[in-house]
């Protein structure tokens, strides 16, 4: 036997069989060309020197018994910092198909060790759990099979888009209007919204391509579609162009980008959207904003305020605020104050079993424009795995807890609820995000989905890629460097946005012509909704279909 | 598919003429059951104050009526007239009909000084208690109206049948409007209360097609907290509570139902004089936005009646006539068989923005289109 100390052995040793994902590499096809090594965006690959002994029976006393054959290979880190994120970008680089990563499955005992320095583990992406979603298993079963024609969803006028603001009930609408009075603003939009994504945590031609694609729905394609910014602002000459109308600004915590914004607001050519005042994310709730240094580039500094290359944690609470209400009331009417009471101010909250007491509040300010609910399946750029995983409410229950809430009230018109938080988690965005309309939803918020389907995000469920937090995106998507963000070309994810969006409005048409819906988007029709599990659909109040 | 009619007339006629209307569209109906509404009512047999509160159901045993009685005398209300049908109960696919009623009560002399509004909520709420009791005990009472002027009559079987057993065709009562639909709702499970029309304090609508999206409107009008919104054994009730919402709640003028259950599209309302106004009411009156073929044919207390369609039109439905009688039909020949003697070329097919109107003159059709000026003051 072996001494032990001849052994790399710490508590922390791994072999590359217990990483989550595995290199197979095919010497036979490899070239050694090196560009797999060159792409890795973890320094995982190693191009080594490798010496092979080749034994060989000799009888001849002159010649030694073994010679060693030198060759050249690649080789994986079993660093704990370094190991495969499983990307893929070597497979995707590699003329020969020489190099992949093979996922590991069950055996992986990083997962043990991924707390060195005492720093639990950290990753972007969502919650992985792979497999059908809650939301994908929900079906549209009340098919107009009665009278009908059904409708054609190929030649029929629909029309699906959804309100963002307050909406006051018709005996004051009339009351108002015939006096003169003010209206709250309402926009109308197209009920799937690019959620919160910061400009920061994204990459400026990531951002670049998503508004271009966005504007490009509005102006060319008349789908009147919105993207939120996440914390932090946006670029000046955004505030100053015709685009920002397009564009929900967002107040967090750390009012990182607040400054470059309300300096330009006598300068706007036109109002924003609407303005989110984010309390809590679905991805982790409790925490505040999480932007790490090597992603606070000269401009992100610039936009935020802050000197380049510090960390920005935005603080979980908003600290000027002892209360949800007073935060509520407060944060509300100040924005609203700021644009004159021509932008929708509504809240985001994280899901939560407390979300209905939100609400409540909600419905007693005259200001409050919606109320947006992210569930625990929603993404973000960097957080805590337990936080990920584990903290939040599920969005489905949440969602349609707060719309009977507000039936019981009937006061389901006047504010709408956002609903995000796993929507098109498993590619199905249409039927996830038209499932929480019929639960009671007034629209939808996807980020992860617009970054797979828009930008080509890698990361999946199985935990794939997720270094978003590390500025080390591979495809550009999230990181300020521009070496990396250059991979990205805007137009190309222009061009992805508007087909990403066409094709949703075509699933929305598919999924309400069967239906016999086509005059307005069907919130809260709850009767076309069926789940094969009983308890779900007690839960949710639909009905058990098998 | 069911098939309507309604006519409306200066001279009161028998609702059997009606019946024999609904015959001649037969082939597209499946003759389940017969939902009628009169108004403008006249007796052979008892000469009617036009004030007076007229209850119309189906006591389904001895016992119900007697608690029907004491209920209605508890608040107040004094029996004038109990018109006795002439059934021919054989002819009655259930057997559970111990009396049809259709009476005529003077209301308690104590609401003289009360406000309309105030004795039309009373009224309501007299029907509602009525209504509950039944419910409470089996659905032994079925109340479809308490109000001036207005009878109704829903029954199980084939229409004309229904009108022979019930003695329709004596003509001992007339009316000067009369609606009728031929099937029992079959969306949603049978029930007497899911018939067409439907009644709402002097509003009433009947409906031919599905409503889809029944369950958010539903929904959104239980939630108004107006006692009367309740029911809902059929999709299509919700249609006669729209039109009250509009007119009674809103008091909006009837034009606007038009721009709430079927409102124009951006582009539409941004050429409209009073866009802006519309804009906003569609938004506001967003959760009654119906959709589903549907044609609407609804009347009023003041003896209006009214025609519209959805926004697709799909359904068809005519209406034609003269001065002085009109008549309104899911097929043209519903419509020859009500008027015979009418100058066809002014028949009048609705389009997807059209509300068609009689007005209580009954001189003329008004043709009013959801883009034409709302007769509203300010408003734009
Ligand atoms: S899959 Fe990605 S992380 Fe893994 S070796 Fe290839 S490039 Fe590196
Ligand atoms: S591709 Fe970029 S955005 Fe997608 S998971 Fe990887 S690092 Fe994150």
């Amino acid at each position: 036997m072996v001494s032990v100390r001849s052994l790399a052995n710490t508590p922390s040793s791994l072999t590359p069989n217990d990483l989550p994902w595995i290199i197979e590499h095919r010497e036979d096809r490899c070239t050694l060309c090196g560009k797999c090594a060159a792409v890795c965006p973890v320094n995982t690959l190693k191009l080594a020197y490798m010496r092979k002994r080749m034994p060989h029976l000799v009888l001849a006393a002159t010649e030694r018994g073994s010679s060693y054959k030198t060759f050249v290979g690649i080789r994986q880190s079993t660093e704990v910092s370094k190991r495969c994120i499983g990307c893929g970008s070597c497979a995707m680089v590699c003329p020969n198909e020489a190099i992949h990563p093979v996922q590991n499955g069950e055996r992986d005992r990083f997962r043990f060790v991924n707390s060195q320095q005492g720093e639990p583990a950290k990753r972007g992406g969502r919650r992985n759990v792979p497999g059908a979603s809650l939301l994908d298993r929900i079906i549209f079963d009340r098919i107009s099979m009665l009278t009908d024609p059904a409708l054609d969803a190929g030649r029929h006028e629909f029309s699906c888009n959804t309100l963002l603001g307050r909406v006051l009930p018709p005996e004051e609408y009339v009351r108002r209007k015939l006096a003169g009075e003010w209206i709250p603003p309402v926009r109308e939009i197209f009920p799937f919204v690019i959620g919160s994504m910061s400009f920061g945590a994204l990459s400026p031609n990531m951002w670049l391509g998503l508004l271009q694609g966005v504007a490009y729905c509005n102006e060319v394609l008349g789908i009147p579609v919105v993207m939120a910014t996440g914390e932090g602002g946006c670029p000046p000459w955004v505030l100053r162009s015709p685009f920002l109308k397009y564009i929900i600004l967002q107040i967090a915590s750390g009012y990182f980008g607040w400054d470059e914004i309300i300096r330009a607001i006598p300068e706007m050519q036109c109002d924003p959207a609407a303005i989110e005042i984010k309390y809590g994310q679905g991805a982790k709730p409790g925490d505040g904003g999480l932007l790490m240094w090597f992603k606070v580039s000269k401009l992100i500094a610039r936009l935020r305020g802050v000197p380049e290359g510090v960390d920005l944690p935005s603080p979980p609470v908003h600290q000027t605020l002892y209360s949800i209400e007073e935060s509520v009331m407060k944060m509300i009417q100040t924005m609203s104050m700021a644009w004159n009471f021509r932008v929708p101010v509504y809240p985001k909250i994280s899901g939560s079993t407390s979300a209905k007491s939100v609400l409540n509040n909600l419905v007693r300010n005259p200001y409050a424009g919606a109320l947006m609910i992210d569930g625990i399946d929603g993404g973000t750029g960097a957080a805590y795995n337990i936080s990920m995983d584990a903290t939040g409410h599920p969005i489905a229950a949440n969602v349609r807890e707060c719309y009977l809430d507000l039936c019981a009230q009937g006061k389901q018109n006047e504010i709408p609820i956002f609903a995000a938080g796993g929507v098109g988690k498993n590619g199905n965005v249409t039927q996830n995000g038209m499932a929480l309309i019929m639960l009671g939803a007034s629209g939808v918020h996807m980020g992860k989905f617009i970054m797979q389907s828009a930008a080509g995000c890698l990361g999946t469920e199985s935990n794939r890629c997720n270094v978003c937090n590390i500025g080390l995106c591979p495809k550009g998507i999230t990181s300020q460097n521009p070496k990396l963000y250059r991979r990205l070309d805007p137009d190309q994810v222009a061009q992805r946005v508007v087909e990403t969006f066409m094709s949703i409005r075509t699933e929305v048409k598919k999924v309400m012509a069967p239906l016999g819906r086509s005059q307005s988007l069907p919130i809260g029709m709850s009767d076309a909704l069926g789940i094969d599990d009983k308890d779900v659909a007690e839960r949710l109040n639909i009905r058990y279909v098998c | 598919m069911c098939r309507l009619a309604m006519k409306t007339a200066s001279k009161p006629f028998s609702p059997f003429s009606v019946l024999e209307a609904m015959e001649a569209m037969q082939e597209g109906y499946d003759g389940s059951g017969l939902g009628l509404l009169l108004r403008g009512l006249e007796f052979a047999e008892y000469k009617y104050n036009a004030k007076d509160p007229i209850l119309s159901g189906i006591a389904h045993s001895e016992a119900a009526l007697a608690r029907l009685n004491k209920i209605m005398i508890e608040a107040g209300f004094e029996l004038k007239y109990d018109h006795e049908f002439d059934v021919k109960r054989q002819m009655i696919e259930a057997k559970d009909r111990f009396k049809y009623i259709l009476r005529v009560y003077k209301q308690s002399a104590t609401w003289a000084s009360l406000s309309a509004e105030e004795v039309e909520n009373r009224l309501m709420l007299t029907r509602l208690a009525l209504r509950k009791d039944g419910e409470a005990h089996g659905q032994d009472l079925t109340v479809f109206s308490l109000w001036p002027d207005v009878a109704m009559i829903k029954e199980v079987g084939w229409p004309l049948g229904v009108g022979q057993a019930l003695g329709l065709d004596s003509g001992r009562i007339t009316s000067r409007i009369c609606m009728a639909q031929g099937r029992q709702n079959t969306n949603y499970g049978i029930n007497l209360y899911a018939c067409h029309p439907f009644f709402i304090q002097g509003v009433a609508t009947m409906t031919n097609g599905e409503n889809t999206a029944f369950i958010p409107i539903k929904d959104w009008l239980s939630g108004r907290g107006f006692p009367g919104y309740i029911g809902y054994q059929s999709d299509s009730e919700v249609f006669a509570h729209i039109l009250h919402y509009v007119t009674k709640q809103l008091k909006l003028p009837l034009e606007t139902y038009k721009h709430v259950i079927t409102p124009l599209k951006n582009e539409e309302l941004a050429a409209h004089p009073q866009g802006d106004f519309l804009r906003g009411l569609r938004d506001a009156c967003r959760r009654l936005i119906i959709d589903g073929p549907n044609a609407v044919i609804g009347t009023l207390p003041d003896e209006t009646s009214m025609l519209v369609m959805d926004a697709k039109k799909m359904r068809p439905a005519t209406v034609g006539g003269k001065p002085g009688e009109w008549a309104i039909a899911s097929e043209m020949c519903g419509v020859d068989a009500m008027i015979p003697d009418r100058d066809r070329s002014k028949d009048f097919q609705p389009m997807r923005e059209h509300t068609v109107i009689i007005p209580p003159d009954r001189q003329e059709l008004q043709i009013w289109s959801q883009f034409d000026h709302l007769p509203i003051h300010q408003a734009a």
